[in-house]
């Protein structure tokens, strides 16, 4: 007997019921997420807890019995935490000693930054062409603005400090590490040994130290060095130095995307003829860049993050300004409410940043993928 | 991309000449148009900030003064703030024309480190504060304490000293700032603190409970602070310590803030005219002007007038004279004539 | 390649330094040579102008001058009139041990906390979460000061909590019980060789007959036994060969005993936890990177999921692991330098003091970069062992 054909038509199938009311809805998510076995209810209900007795403190402290005005520490009576101060030296915390009436340049140099980035890190920014050569003359700009010349005050540089002074060391240790780094990548895949060995040799002697020792170098050694008499500017001296040891990093991830670049690409390069420096500028490095932006973001946040330690040698960053606050009789014991303050300006930008690198990867792996 | 190599020489070269190339401090000083001091990173009553950011006190007083023998501005200052690891290296380098940051005379720094002491401004000693309620009336009870101390100072040194010599034990608590070393006492860290007796003093203002705390009478170490130049440029050296001399010279002949400006016409004490420069020539033999000392004294008055304002009796910290007192008035200070 | 040499084509001679490949690389590595011995030979003699000036001697002859300062958290003797040298071997094994201290830690915590990201509670996994990018995210100088500062406001020595009267906690540190070793200690430290040796042969032949016969062994539980109850037999034998030094409270701390300063727990918290939270991103990019064919299978073939975890996933993960993982253990290690912040006397700590007290800036700054230097070549090279040993042997 031949097996007849399984049909069903759609008369004979039995009406669907709705779910089991446990499965669907917030029920079900619950279950399945929170309660779904002995262990897991335990945990889960340890963690409410622990949130019931750590969120309303945090808030009531922070805002709810806060204090927001006032002059000095006397003038803060509750039991919350003491925001009286942020009226006053807020301005100290974002600019540091920079003469008050002359703040609106660096708010200048910070608003021209969004479009000296922009074309670099997003797609489908209009006239990106013209705004690139806008990004390569922005360091020029960005330096007249906050130290002077053409018309404008001269500002010594021992008044930068507080965010300023962070987002100023970061961003210039980035952007001249940036070639440095090309420069050394290239020389660790270069096929001549003293260059090889030269940046092999640059690259591991900088990643084995900590930047503290780098640190106490450019403000003890690097001046040892110099011809008597000569003397570099001390952010000129932390610029380099922080530049040095970000270049080092800088090295290893653009190496990573010069790997990466499939070798047909050098090798029709050359098929068309090009010479080692033509290849690489024309075909080559534009592509590495390109895949080697999420690791330059990621290295810039570390890069970001480590420019407090600039306090260790003196310089007033944001964290120094905190400590130099609490120092002054009328903000005593004020540590705590500074240092939330200053922990939050750094989660806020770093987490911001760690952020778009993620959806930068993704984008790319999208990209490459097809 | 051909021209590549040669962007980055000319590239290096421009930076490189970014630094400038000098002769003698002096000339350096007038050509860049301030004087470089080197100041304590914060520290009540010598050098602190006030709310609109602008850094005071008694140290920061002398930076001024010689300012304004220089350049006749006491303003033209550019203040850099040193942690007790980077003071020297950054006199030595450059960095700093004048240190005028609570230090202390002692052999090596003249000699081994390659500096000049100019004077002492403040004769101080090393003490020790701790709290009453430790029950104790003399720092040789603390065997076994835990001593807050910073590093890297002459204070580090005298304190293993004086435990060592009395055979008595104790527990260093290191730390690298004066902000640090009170946060660390209060806390109850370390049952006392040591350091020299006028940042004791300071100290104590910043407490709520200023009189829960007691300076023990012990004082264990001749501590003579006072500015410093590099050697080898003696023409600074006399500029740094003579402004110095003006400011004590001044309160011995009675010549403050509010009267140097009719002083300076002619009184009947050659001293003070030779000193005012309305005789003899002394500002033309420093290499500055003639009104030198005169606008010494407009910045910031005499040095009796500059200790009262920042760590006499009218201020948190109520410092005695004592030892800082003119040689008239039982204390030390004495300066050479100014002839 | 270019072997096609332009050579060939240009003229013979000078023309030839500059087309030919080989010639002009030479060419090139040469005068960079140059230009570099020019350039070390421009610093030595600043170097040298610099140092007559300032009146310094140079070289290493300091490292036998006395010290006269004191050193609180230490590992071997030492007092205020030990030398110089004696003081930088001192902040040596400070650096050491909380770099050990903390690599330890920081895997335990990274792994964890990796893991738990993973589980299918909602609410666990956001939590640990949100603790992972709050710490990634805030510079480590600052969770340094924030640790301190925590465990500075423990309560105070008068009001220290006791364990039974021989630990006692308080905000100037963990006191903790000293042992003193007396003769008959050497006997149980040689049980505790033997034990381990015992071990490591018994897992050994424990792993070739599983894979003879199938059978497993209980190679933890008897390693377990040997490692540590055959010395405790051994001690009790020798008739307890340890004495103990138990921290008696005096006038203003405790006497006697070992203390476990703040600094350097609030130093290894930080380091741990900072560390410990990118070590999590690592584990979980890990343990995503492994196919999910491998969990299913595993669970066809009857396997728990915490056997399918430990025997499946792990160790394919961890050759994804490693490599980042070396890196991280790294930054610890020189992230212990931020212990000048706090007052843990470290290398970096100590050797500023040395540079402050005796002028001699480049010999400092020299043993600090060989020491660091060492120390991650050290960490390198043994995590590059470790790779090579658990690389997949392919066919």
């Amino acid at each position: 007997m031949t097996v007849q054909p399984f049909h069903r038509s759609q008369a004979d199938l039995l009406p669907e019921r709705a779910a089991p009311a446990a499965t669907v809805g917030i029920v079900g998510w619950l279950s399945q997420n929170l309660f779904s076995s002995w262990a897991n209810t335990a945990f889960s209900l340890i963690s409410l807890y622990l949130l019931w007795l750590i969120i309303p403190t945090v808030i009531s402290w922070a805002f709810i019995d806060a204090n927001l005005a006032g002059d000095d520490r006397f003038a803060c009576n509750g039991a919350g935490a003491c925001w009286a101060w942020l009226d006053q030296r807020i301005n100290q915390f974002l600019y540091g000693f920079y003469p008050s009436d002359q703040t609106w340049r660096v708010d200048i140099a910070l608003v021209l930054l969004v479009p000296a980035l922009a074309p670099l890190l997003f797609d489908g920014v209009p006239y990106a062409r013209y705004l690139r050569w806008f990004s390569l003359a922005y360091p020029v700009i960005a330096t007249f603005l906050l130290i002077g010349g053409f018309g404008l005050e001269g500002v010594s540089t021992h008044k930068f400090g507080g965010f300023m002074l962070n987002v100023t060391v970061g961003l210039a240790g980035i952007v001249l590490s940036l070639p440095i780094g090309i420069v050394l990548a290239l020389g660790r895949r270069s096929r001549l040994p003293i260059i090889r060995m030269l940046s092999i040799g640059f690259i591991e002697l900088v990643r084995g130290v900590p930047l503290i020792t780098l640190l106490f170098v450019s403000n003890i050694i690097l001046p040892i060095f110099l011809p008597p008499d000569v003397t570099f500017d001390a952010l000129v001296r932390v610029i380099i130095m922080v530049s040095a040891f970000s270049s080092a990093y800088m090295a290893e991830v653009i190496r990573g995307g010069l790997q990466a670049i499939p070798r047909g690409q050098y090798e029709a390069a050359q098929a068309l003829g090009l010479r080692y420096w033509q290849s690489m500028g024309l075909i080559i490095l534009p592509q590495a860049l390109k895949i080697s932006i999420p690791g330059i973001v990621n290295t810039f946040i570390g890069l970001f993050k480590d420019t407090t330690l600039v306090i260790i040698i003196g310089l007033f960053d944001i964290l120094g300004i905190g400590n130099a606050m609490v120092s002054n009789p009328d903000w005593l014991g004020l540590a705590t409410e500074a240092y939330v303050f200053v922990a939050l300006f750094f989660f806020i930008t770093c987490f911001s940043m760690s952020r778009y690198s993620l959806h930068l990867e993704k984008r790319l792996d999208t990209e490459e993928r097809r | 991309m051909r021209k590549l190599p040669y962007l980055v020489i000319s590239a290096v070269f421009s930076i490189a000449a970014w630094g400038t190339v000098h002769a003698g401090t002096l000339d350096d000083v007038k050509a860049a148009g301030q004087v470089k001091c080197g100041i304590n990173t914060g520290l009540p009553g010598f050098a602190y900030t006030d709310d609109s950011g602008k850094w005071t006190g008694f140290d920061v007083a002398y930076c001024r003064a010689v300012a304004a023998a220089v350049f006749g501005d006491p303003s033209k200052v550019k203040y850099v703030n040193l942690t007790g690891k980077n003071r020297f290296p950054a006199l030595s380098s450059g960095e700093v024309d004048v240190l005028s940051r609570n230090t202390t005379w002692t052999f090596s720094r003249d000699v081994d480190l390659g500096f000049s002491f100019i004077g002492v401004s403040y004769y101080d000693g090393q003490g020790f504060i701790g709290r009453k309620s430790l029950g104790i009336k003399s720092a040789k009870e603390l065997d076994g304490a835990s001593v807050c101390i910073q590093t890297g100072t002459t204070t580090e040194l005298n304190l293993a000293d004086f435990f060592r010599v009395n055979k008595i034990k104790y527990e260093p608590v290191p730390i690298e700032t004066n902000e640090e070393a009170r946060k660390a006492y209060v806390a109850e860290r370390c049952d006392v603190y040591t350091t020299d007796a006028s940042g004791l003093a300071a100290t104590k203002t910043t407490f709520a409970d200023a009189n829960a705390h007691m300076v023990f009478p012990e004082i264990i170490s001749k501590e003579p602070l006072g500015p410093l130049v590099r050697q080898g440029d003696d023409q600074w050296a006399d500029i740094a310590r003579w402004t110095l001399n003006v400011l004590i010279n001044a309160e011995e002949y009675g010549v403050t803030q509010a009267n140097v400006s009719s002083k300076a016409n002619g009184t009947d004490n050659p001293e003070i005219n030779r000193m005012l420069g309305s005789e003899g020539s002394l500002g033309a033999m420093l290499g500055l002007s003639k009104t030198w000392a005169v606008d010494v004294l407009k910045a910031g008055g005499n040095y009796a007038e500059i200790f009262e304002r920042y760590l006499g009796n009218n201020t948190p910290l109520g410092l005695e004279r004592g030892l800082n007192a003119l040689y008239k008035d039982g204390g030390i200070l004495y300066a050479p004539p100014m002839r | 390649m270019a072997q096609l040499d332009a050579a060939e084509t240009a003229g013979p001679g000078l023309g030839r330094l500059w087309t030919d490949e080989r010639a002009r690389g030479l060419l090139f590595q040469i005068l960079v040579v140059l230009g570099l011995a020019l350039f070390v030979a421009f610093i030595v003699s600043n170097t040298i102008a610099n140092l007559q000036r300032a009146g310094l001697a140079s070289g290493f002859g300091f490292l036998t001058d006395q010290a006269f300062f004191d050193i609180n958290q230490k590992l071997i003797e030492y007092s205020s009139t030990s030398t110089f040298g004696r003081a930088l071997i001192v902040g040596i094994l400070n650096t050491i041990l909380v770099s050990v201290m903390g690599v330890i830690a920081a895997t335990l915590f990274g792994f964890s906390a990796g893991i738990i990201r993973l589980s299918p509670n909602w609410l666990l996994s956001r939590l640990v979460g949100a603790y992972v990018e709050i710490t990634r995210n805030i510079p480590v100088l600052l969770q340094i000061i924030f640790w301190w500062s925590v465990l500075t406001g423990l309560p105070k020595v008068r009001d220290s909590l006791g364990l039974g009267d021989v630990m006692f906690l308080n905000n100037r540190g963990i006191r903790l019980p000293a042992p003193l070793l007396e003769s008959g200690f050497e006997w149980v430290f040689a049980a505790f060789v033997i034990g381990v040796i015992a071990t490591v042969l018994t897992s050994r032949w424990a792993r070739k007959r599983q894979s003879l016969t199938g059978q497993t062994f209980p190679v933890g539980s008897i390693g377990l036994a040997l490692i540590i109850g055959l010395p405790i037999i051994v001690y009790w034998i020798a008739g307890s060969p340890v004495g103990w030094d138990i921290p008696t409270p005096k006038r203003f701390n405790f006497q006697g005993g070992f203390n476990v300063t703040p600094e350097l727990v609030a130093l290894w918290f930080a380091l741990s936890s900072y560390t410990g939270a990118f070590i999590s991103e690592i584990v979980r990019a890990g343990i995503l990177s492994v196919s999910k064919g491998q969990t299913e299978a595993a669970s066809a073939l009857g396997l728990r999921p915490r056997q399918t975890m430990r025997l499946v996933i792990i160790p394919q993960a961890m050759r994804v692991i490693i490599p980042p993982l070396t890196s991280q253990y790294l930054n610890l290690t020189k992230n212990s330098s931020l212990a000048i912040a706090i007052g843990y006397q470290d290398l970096v700590s100590i050797g500023g003091t040395i540079l402050n007290q005796s002028g001699q800036a480049l010999e400092v700054v020299g043993i600090w970069m060989v020491i660091y230097l060492s120390l991650s070549l050290l960490m390198s090279s043994f995590m590059n062992w470790y790779n090579k040993h658990i690389a997949l042997v392919e066919r």
